[in-house]
This record gives structure tokens, C-alpha cells and sequence, in this order.
């Protein structure tokens, strides 16, 4: 494995040591460290059934959900390892936002959506929801397109506007990472383009982790790459420097479109 | 070859249609006739004294036929019972499709729906030997032949259906939509009661409004436990005192009294009231389970 060593003064947001997966019997992740910086967006790129989306769920434990699956190694988010018993899931998953390939709103009004989150968080005030909601979909530039229409189903959006909802609907409950999954992967490139430039926007305020299977997206938006082949973290490093000299002849013909 | 399969499946076909055609004919046959007979009371007493009729004293001289006690009966039996059964119900149903482990919810399932094949007179002779004296003693009744008897009959044999149709909405829920709650830091009950309940509401609604046609068509059972006895049941006192259904009345009575007679056409003026209250009812659960289907489906 291959890890570039950051400029000093980068600040680490997610380390990650010695991470081994099983499904069962069969090993999904192999022997994974990496450091993800802060208040940077990370892509990760590689052929289909590599591991993206389990490592990614890693990172919220998301993965506790799958009954075969089982986590060797650590991961620290700030300070913290994760994976300690102790952990309290509820609080990790407020601080690790999660956007999905898939568009999921709930069939509640936009409102309830973007409310949810902190009402189950104890939030009751309503004037504080109401400024929560105005917040988020403003930063999640949807706020000028469903201002006036708060209260319809959120189901009526299209489904560029669904997902810029889920982002805001994730910002809700004030996350300090934010992981999405093949995020544009069933948009339209208009849409695609938004949530692109939300996510260069958000990254002043946040750290954000993308799994992406375009090549032009994670050259566009990332400034970390990480290339994932069967299981392993093949090469990790700076976009540019990934894409313009890939240390690994795999990394290479993947970006090129030679294979995956 | 292929011809052959062709007119075989043609005659499959044909016979297919055949069955179903029958099968509306005599839908329609027996609705012509139910409110014929019916209607023919009219002729002798107004719609309207029938419908609102505070006594039924069918062989009285001259005899009574008001539906009001009959018809409220059915209904603070029906009303019991579905009180009783949804929260069972529903709990049930999240239970088997959220909670229990695959191996618990692949044990309960068939027996949850052998419970939907138990005959209603082995139920209503339950409800004679267990419940009544139970409830007797337990609340100082005169009798334990009451309409909370009935309810907690009723509900005990709306459960399955109640239970099956709103764990197939339960478990119809994506699970897309419970891992965008649960990676909003929401618990697994916040994720239930908040997002996969809501979620499946209509399917619910539809399985309640079923569970409650079957409610009110049963009639054995109640006959059985209700003590029959045609008086307006007063509210909340009428609950622990004996009712008489609508169906209960026809099923006893229709047996003494003679072909043509008022009280014959009477009984059957009622089986028609029976069969619009029913029929509404299934129309409604089926409008919600549609809605719900498109709701699912986006
Ligand atoms: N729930 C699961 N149970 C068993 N195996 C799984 C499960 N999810 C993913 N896998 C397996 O783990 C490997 C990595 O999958 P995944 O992380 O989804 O890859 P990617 O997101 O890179 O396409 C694949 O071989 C996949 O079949
Ligand atoms: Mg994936």
C-alpha cells in the first residue's frame, strides 16, 4: 500500500489503522490505513465490488446494521476510535453524516424531512426548527426553488432536488463529516453539476468523503483520491498526483478506462 | 406443435373466462334477489321507520321491525373489537416484520395464519366455555353473555388479518428508507414508530378497515357469546350488558319465520343494509391499499 505523507499543517480527520471486513466468511477489506484530511473533500474511485461503500459505512457503522459483517482494526474520527465498545452509535452518527446513491427522502412535507433529524435529537422549539430549516436549505442551495412550498411532499422534488434535500436534511443535525455514496449516480448532469458545486462549498465547514464511479467528477471536485481494488486500498494520494502520475499501472488503466 | 399449444391455451383461456363470468353472475343474481326480498317490506312500512325504528319486536301483534337496536348493536360490537384489535395488531405486525429474529417471525407467521382458518363456532365456543364465565366473575355481571364478549371475540378473530396485511405493508417499506433514519443517529424504535409505521399507514388503514368487514359479516361467534338480546345498548353501561347483532338475527330468526311473511322480508332488508356496510367498507380499504401501492412504488 501506498500513502502519501501530507504537507505539514493538514489536519487529519479520519484515521484509520489496520482495518480488516468480513461478510461472513469472505474478506471484504484487506489491511486498510489511511488518513483522511480535514475540511477537504476525498474521492473514492475503483472498479464495482471493491469495498467503496463498506469502507465507507466503516466510518458511521452503518455496517452493524449487516448481521454476517464483522470489523477488525481501528478507526479514529477526531479522537475518538469508533469501534471502542462504549461507543455510543446515536452520538457518531450525528457527527457523521450520511447521503445515499439512491434519493431517500422520507414521504413527509420538505419541512418534516429537514425537522427530523433534530427532533429526534430533542429539539422542540419551533422557532429554532423553523430557522433549521430555512439554514440548511439554504446551504444546501434549495432553498430559493421549494421556499414557498414547504409543506408538499417531499416525494413531489425531482430527484436532483431529493438529493441536495438529503444533503440539507444531513446538515440538520450539524454533522463534522459528511459520507455520500455514488450521490449523482441516478441524476441528470444539471443536477450532477449542483451538487458538485455544493459540496466545494461545503467543505469549508465540513469533511467530506464521495464515492463516485466517474472519473470526471472525483478529478472535478476531490482533492484526495483513493483507488480501491478487491478489498485493498491500492493507492492513496493527492487527485492531481493521482491522476496525472499514478504510482500503480491499475490505478493507471482504471482511470484511463482500460478496465472497470 | 405450435398450433396445438395455441388452441389449448385458447380453450384455458376461454374456460378461465367461462368461471369468472359465472362467478359475477351469481354475484349478481344474489344481490338482485337480497334486495328484492328486501325492498318488498317497504311496501307495508316506510324506509325511513325501519331504518330508525328504536324496537324490534318482530312477532309482537302487530309486529315491529325497527333496525336501530340491531344495527347499533352490530356496530358497539364491531367498534370493541377493533379497539381491542389494532393495537394488538399492529404491535403484532411490527413485532414479527422489525423486531423478531427471521427464525421467531418464520415460526409465528403460519400460525398466525392457521388462527385465520380456526372455525367460528370452535371460536364462539370458546368465548361460551372460557370467556363468558370468566368475564361474569370478574365484573359482576348478571351474565356474561355481553357485547365486550363479543368484542373480544371478534377481535381475537380479526387479529390475522389485521396482523398479515399490515406486516406484507411493514415489511414493504425499503430499507433505504430506515438507513437514511438510522443515519440520522435516529434508534431503532425512533426508526419504527417515526419513519416505518408512517410509512406504511394506508397499508395499515386497509388492513384495520378489513379486519373490521370481517368484524361485522361474522356471525356465529357472536351469536354465541353475545346473549342476544334486541335493546338499544345504552353507552358505556350497554357494553357489559347482552346485544343483538344484525347477522345474529337473521341467523336465528330466519329459521321460524314463514316465506314471504313481513318478518321474512324484514330479515332480509336487513342482510341488504348488511351487504352496502360491507361492501363500503371493502371499497374504502381497497381505495387506501391503492394509494398506498403508488406511494411504495415511487
Ligand atoms: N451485505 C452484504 N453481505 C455480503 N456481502 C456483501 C454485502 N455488501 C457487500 N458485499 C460484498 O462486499 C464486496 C464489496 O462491496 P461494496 O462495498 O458494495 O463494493 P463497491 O461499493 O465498491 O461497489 C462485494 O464483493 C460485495 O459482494
Ligand atoms: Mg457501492
Amino acid at each position: 500500500m501506498v500513502t502519501d505523507t501530507f504537507a505539514e499543517g493538514i489536519e487529519t480527520e479520519i484515521t484509520v489503522m489496520e482495518l480488516n471486513l468480513w461478510y461472513g466468511a469472505k474478506q471484504a477489506l484487506k489491511d486498510i490505513s489511511v488518513d483522511i484530511p480535514k475540511n477537504s473533500i476525498t474521492a473514492f474511485i475503483g472498479p464495482s465490488g471493491c469495498g467503496k461503500s463498506t469502507f465507507l459505512r466503516c466510518f458511521n457503522r452503518m455496517n452493524d446494521l449487516i448481521k454476517s459483517c464483522r470489523v477488525e482494526g481501528d478507526v479514529l474520527v477526531g479522537e475518538d476510535n469508533i469501534y471502542e465498545s462504549n461507543v455510543d452509535v446515536v452520538e457518531l452518527r450525528k457527527r457523521v453524516g450520511m447521503v445515499f446513491q439512491k434519493p431517500n427522502p422520507f414521504p413527509m412535507s420538505i419541512y418534516e424531512n429537514i425537522a427530523y433529524g433534530p427532533r429526534i435529537h430533542g429539539e422542540k422549539n419551533k422557532e429554532k426548527l423553523n430557522s433549521i430549516v430555512e439554514e440548511t436549505l439554504k446551504a444546501a442551495a434549495l432553498w430559493d426553488e421549494v421556499s414557498d412550498q414547504l409543506d408538499s411532499p417531499a416525494l413531489d422534488l425531482s430527484g436532483g432536488q431529493q438529493q441536495r434535500l438529503c444533503i440539507a436534511r444531513t446538515l440538520a443535525v450539524k454533522p463534522e463529516i459528511i459520507l455520500l455514496d455514488e450521490p449523482c449516480s441516478a441524476l441528470d448532469p444539471i443536477s450532477t453539476s449542483k451538487i458538485e458545486d455544493l459540496l466545494m462549498e461545503l467543505k469549508k465547514d465540513y469533511t467530506i468523503v464521495i464515492v463516485t464511479h466517474n472519473m470526471q467528477q472525483a478529478a472535478r471536485v476531490s482533492d484526495y483520491t483513493a483507488y480501491f481494488l478487491l478489498g485493498e486500498l491500492t493507492e492513496f494520494g493527492e487527485t492531481r498526483q493521482i491522476f496525472e502520475m499514478p504510482r500503480e499501472k491499475s490505478t493507471e488503466d482504471y482511470i484511463t478506462g482500460r478496465f472497470g | 406443435m405450435l398450433k396445438s399449444t395455441r388452441s389449448k391455451e385458447f380453450a384455458i383461456e376461454s374456460l378461465l373466462l367461462a368461471v369468472s363470468a359465472v362467478t359475477v353472475v351469481i354475484l349478481i343474481l344474489i344481490s338482485l334477489f337480497l334486495f328484492g326480498e328486501g325492498a318488498a317490506l317497504f311496501k307495508d312500512i316506510p324506509f325511513l321507520d325501519f331504518l330508525t325504528g328504536k324496537n324490534w319486536y318482530p312477532t309482537s301483534e302487530p309486529p315491529i321491525f325497527g333496525l336501530l337496536p340491531l344495527l347499533l348493536g352490530t356496530l358497539l360490537v364491531t367498534a370493541g373489537a377493533i379497539i381491542i384489535a389494532v393495537p394488538l395488531g399492529i404491535a403484532s405486525a411490527v413485532f414479527i416484520s422489525e423486531i423478531a429474529p427471521p427464525k421467531v417471525a418464520e415460526i409465528l407467521k403460519p400460525i398466525i395464519e392457521i388462527l385465520a382458518g380456526v372455525p367460528s363456532v370452535v371460536y364462539g365456543f370458546f368465548g361460551l366455555v372460557v370467556l363468558i364465565p370468566r368475564l361474569q366473575q370478574l365484573l359482576d355481571l348478571p351474565t356474561g353473555q355481553t357485547a365486550l364478549a363479543g368484542s373480544i371475540m371478534l377481535g381475537i378473530m380479526a387479529l390475522p388479518t389485521i396482523i398479515s396485511i399490515s406486516e406484507d405493508a411493514i415489511s414493504a417499506v425499503p430499507d433505504f428508507l430506515k438507513e437514511g433514519s438510522l443515519a440520522l443517529g435516529a434508534t431503532r424504535w425512533q426508526t419504527i414508530y417515526r419513519v416505518t409505521v408512517p410509512a406504511a399507514l394506508s397499508g395499515i388503514s386497509a388492513a384495520v378497515m378489513l379486519g373490521m368487514g370481517r368484524a361485522i359479516g361474522e356471525t356465529m361467534t357472536v351469536m354465541m357469546v353475545t346473549g342476544n338480546a334486541a335493546v338499544i345498548p345504552g353507552f358505556p353501561g350497554g357494553i357489559f350488558a347482552p346485544v343483538k347483532t344484525m347477522t345474529a338475527t337473521i341467523a336465528l330468526e330466519m329459521g321460524e319465520v314463514p316465506q314471504g311473511s313481513e318478518h321474512y322480508h324484514a330479515l332480509f332488508a336487513i342482510g341488504a343494509v348488511l351487504f352496502i356496510i360491507t361492501l363500503l367498507i371493502n371499497l374504502i380499504a381497497e381505495a387506501v391499499k391503492r394509494k398506498y401501492r403508488f406511494k411504495v412504488g415511487s
